[in-house]
């Protein structure tokens, strides 16, 4: 019936004209740029040992409880196997063969993170003079997208608590903010020199903490002078989902470390010019161009109606 | 609609039959497994983690629930867009059924958000909004929700105008006056607000893309997420008229169900060559030799039989065919659904998520509760076609 497939083809006309368009200007989005004070840390695997000391510190400097670990005895370890709501901070080990390196994990602070483009009330926000991505839990419903959202699963939630919060290294911005001075160029450092606990306490100064852009001129230094020694010769975090503020140096693949494999497009680049498309393109134009579509055929549809009916030819 | 409505008549009839206790039933264990959840975190229901912390109350009471809830949605467009009046008599079961669905959802997210008493924020903070797509599905099905609860409301007032009361009854007649002359914009945002929250449905998913399988990142998704939800509004609508003729001896609508499914048999076809053919463009189709290729084929396989069974002009002007077929095609549809918030999302290998017993039974209590209110409903509630002319005296 040539009825039906026209009305298939309207169907799938109508109902998808605001997404229809959606996928053309993937290409014409913008690329967000780390802020020129960005804060962040780098790590050089090759350095840790394995001490597990910020772990300690992480925990001390953010009030987070000990962790029983597998075995549930709550008064004798503190044993987290992984990022949890009591754990902002981890060492893990990679290990094959003879090969093998220590990994720390914890918030990334991306340059173009997807955790906070989930969020609904800009609960997770990206600093802009530090870019440190932080948690206002006022604005949180506890959606828990943010967690879904994050390539690298270091969102956490407190899923045994009735009022539970988002937990997530938020670059000891509390420690740092007292020491916080505003420099005349308008960039925000601590001279005092509190930064994040973890780098503060490291003996071995496997991580660090600075400005984005030293600390990436600071690997890339260390990758010169030993071409070879780090994997691919690159800082991961430069371009990596877009770039993050804490960076990488490794002698393994950075996927064996758990890091995942990112083009250099930010993450939430595809779903933000899905959304950026149909919604802020234009502002709105696309609901309320197919809104006043849908109403004026209605209308038309109605009076058509009206009109037959009148004339006494009520077909149906 | 009101003009329609010497068509809808209530069942009337016993209401605490023994389904119906059984439905109560159900719905009062969801309900304990609700309150234990709200006493002690979601962690003490569920097995949602770190690692899945969306499971089967977003997956399917929120994500399909509210597809099954697009009934309404892809009657609306045959009836009120391509003027398809023949289809009249679906609307208002349809509609109720989207309010339930929608209602109900609602109701999940509810039991579902960590922080939820913060949601009342949502709409109000409107200084704080971002460009979540998240965001604009929260606003929209909120907003969907109030527009059914609208379009419903005449079969209310046409009870409350069939009452004794002189004052009720000049009420409920001034109140349809208002809504026939409003109803042509209230209809069109009824079929505006779908369309955007089931697409961003689809959206939603891109913003976790590394995570999902290649085989369900596609920034399609939201093209194929609303049109999965007319297929899945077609389907339900078809089960919905079928049984509810069958349950309350009410005349079957098999000539009009038959027509209509083949509309749907179409677009049901077309969606799945769609699906297929966005996959090999992007030069996927090796994935497909996995688990999830498995699953994909399901999702794609589902649709494309059961448009295979209703393009037989035969085969769907029978009862029978066309329950098996609308199964078939609402499987298919939810399982998209299923696959891309669940199955297709992958955040490591150490994780792994079933649901918990509780879960499910807060799940199976939304379930349960939707099916109760519909049966009151239309218990009381001019909603279903008339009984047929012999019994009317």
């Amino acid at each position: 019936m040539a009825l039906d497939r026209r009305s298939f083809i309207k169907s799938v006309a109508v109902g998808g004209v605001a997404a229809a368009g959606a996928a053309l200007p993937a290409a014409a989005s913008e690329r967000p740029v780390a802020p020129e004070g960005a804060l962040g840390m780098l790590y050089d695997a090759t350095l840790c040992i394995g001490c597990k000391t910020c772990v300690v510190a992480c925990k001390q400097a953010n009030d987070r409880q000990p962790d029983p670990g597998p075995w549930g005895e709550e008064h004798l370890y503190d044993a987290p196997l992984d990022l949890n709501e009591n754990t902002k901070n981890i060492i893990k080990l990679y290990r094959e063969g003879d090969t093998y390196s220590y990994m720390k994990q914890q918030c990334m602070h991306c340059v173009d993170p997807a955790c906070a483009a989930a969020c609904m009330l800009h609960s997770l926000q990206k600093d802009p003079v530090t870019g440190i991505v932080g948690y206002d839990p006022q604005y949180c419903v506890g959606c828990r997208y943010c967690q879904m959202s994050c390539p690298y699963n270091v969102t956490k939630f407190e899923f045994s608590k009735a009022l539970p919060l988002i937990v997530k290294c938020e670059l000891c911005r509390h420690r740092v903010k007292d020491a916080a001075v505003k420099g005349p160029d308008g960039f925000t450092r601590y001279p005092g020199g509190q930064g994040q606990a973890c780098c503060e306490v490291c003996p071995r100064g496997a991580v660090i903490s600075g400005r984005r852009d030293e600390l990436l001129a600071e690997a890339k230094r260390r990758i010169a002078a030993a071409p070879g020694k780090y994997f691919e010769d690159r800082v991961f975090g430069e371009t990596d989902g877009g770039g993050t503020q804490v960076l990488y140096l490794s002698r393994v693949p950075f996927e064996d470390l758990g890091l995942p494999k990112l083009g250099p497009e930010g993450v939430p680049r595809t779903a933000y010019a899905v959304q950026e498309g149909i919604y802020y393109k234009i502002p709105f134009a696309a609901p309320i161009g197919l809104f006043a579509v849908l109403a004026g055929v209605i209308y038309r549809n109605k009076r058509a109606e009206q009109v037959a009916g009148a004339e006494g030819g009520a077909k149906r | 609609m009101s003009n329609h409505e010497a068509v809808h008549a209530p069942v009337g009839g016993r209401l605490m039959t023994r389904p119906f206790t059984i439905l109560l039933a159900f719905a009062v264990v969801g309900a304990i497994a609700a309150a234990y959840r709200f006493a002690n975190g979601i962690g003490s229901v569920s097995n949602l983690s770190n690692g899945y912390p969306w499971g089967v109350w977003i997956a399917i009471d929120v994500v399909v629930g509210t597809a099954i809830g697009c009934g309404g949605y892809a009657v609306g467009l045959l009836v009120y867009i391509l003027n398809k009046g023949q289809y009249h008599p679906l609307v208002r079961p349809a509609v109720l059924t989207s309010l339930l669905g929608y209602g109900l959802a609602v109701l999940a997210v509810v039991i579902d958000l960590g922080r939820f008493w913060g949601l009342w924020k949502v709409p109000i903070f409107v200084w704080r909004w971002s460009h979540s797509p998240q965001l604009e599905v929260a606003l929209c099905v909120a907003a969907y929700t109030m527009v059914l609860v609208i379009e419903m409301s005449p079969a209310l007032f046409e009870k409350l105008r069939a009452g004794a009361a002189s004052g009720t009854r000049r009420f409920a007649e001034n109140a349809l006056r208002v809504l026939e002359k409003n109803f042509f914009w209230i209809l069109a945002l009824g079929l505006l607000l779908p369309t955007m929250h089931q697409s961003s449905l689809g959206t939603m998913m891109l913003l976790p893309g590394p995570k999902v399988h290649p085989l369900w990142f596609t920034p399609w998704l939201p093209l194929l997420f609303v049109v999965n939800c007319i297929i899945i509004g077609f389907a339900v609508v078809t089960l919905e008229a079928t049984f509810s003729a069958a349950a309350f001896g009410r005349p079957r609508e098999t000539r009009m169900l038959a027509s209509l499914l083949h509309v749907a048999a179409w677009v049901a076809i077309g969606w799945a060559a769609f699906r297929v053919v966005v996959v090999a463009l992007s030069g996927k189709l090796g994935f497909l030799a996995s688990g999830y290729g498995v699953a994909f084929l399901a999702e794609v396989g589902l649709l494309v039989v059961a448009g295979a069974i209703l393009l037989s002009p035969e085969r769907r002007s029978r009862p029978a065919c066309q329950v098996r077929a609308a199964m078939i095609m609402l499987l298919g549809g939810i399982l998209h659904r299923v696959n891309t918030y669940l199955i297709a999302f992958r955040p490591g290998a150490h994780f792994s998520y079933f649901p918990a017993v509780p879960e499910l039974l807060i799940t199976f209590g939304i379930i349960a509760t939707e099916v109760a209110i519909y049966i009151a409903v239309v218990k009381t509630l001019p909603i279903l076609q008339g009984p047929p002319a012999k019994h009317t005296a």
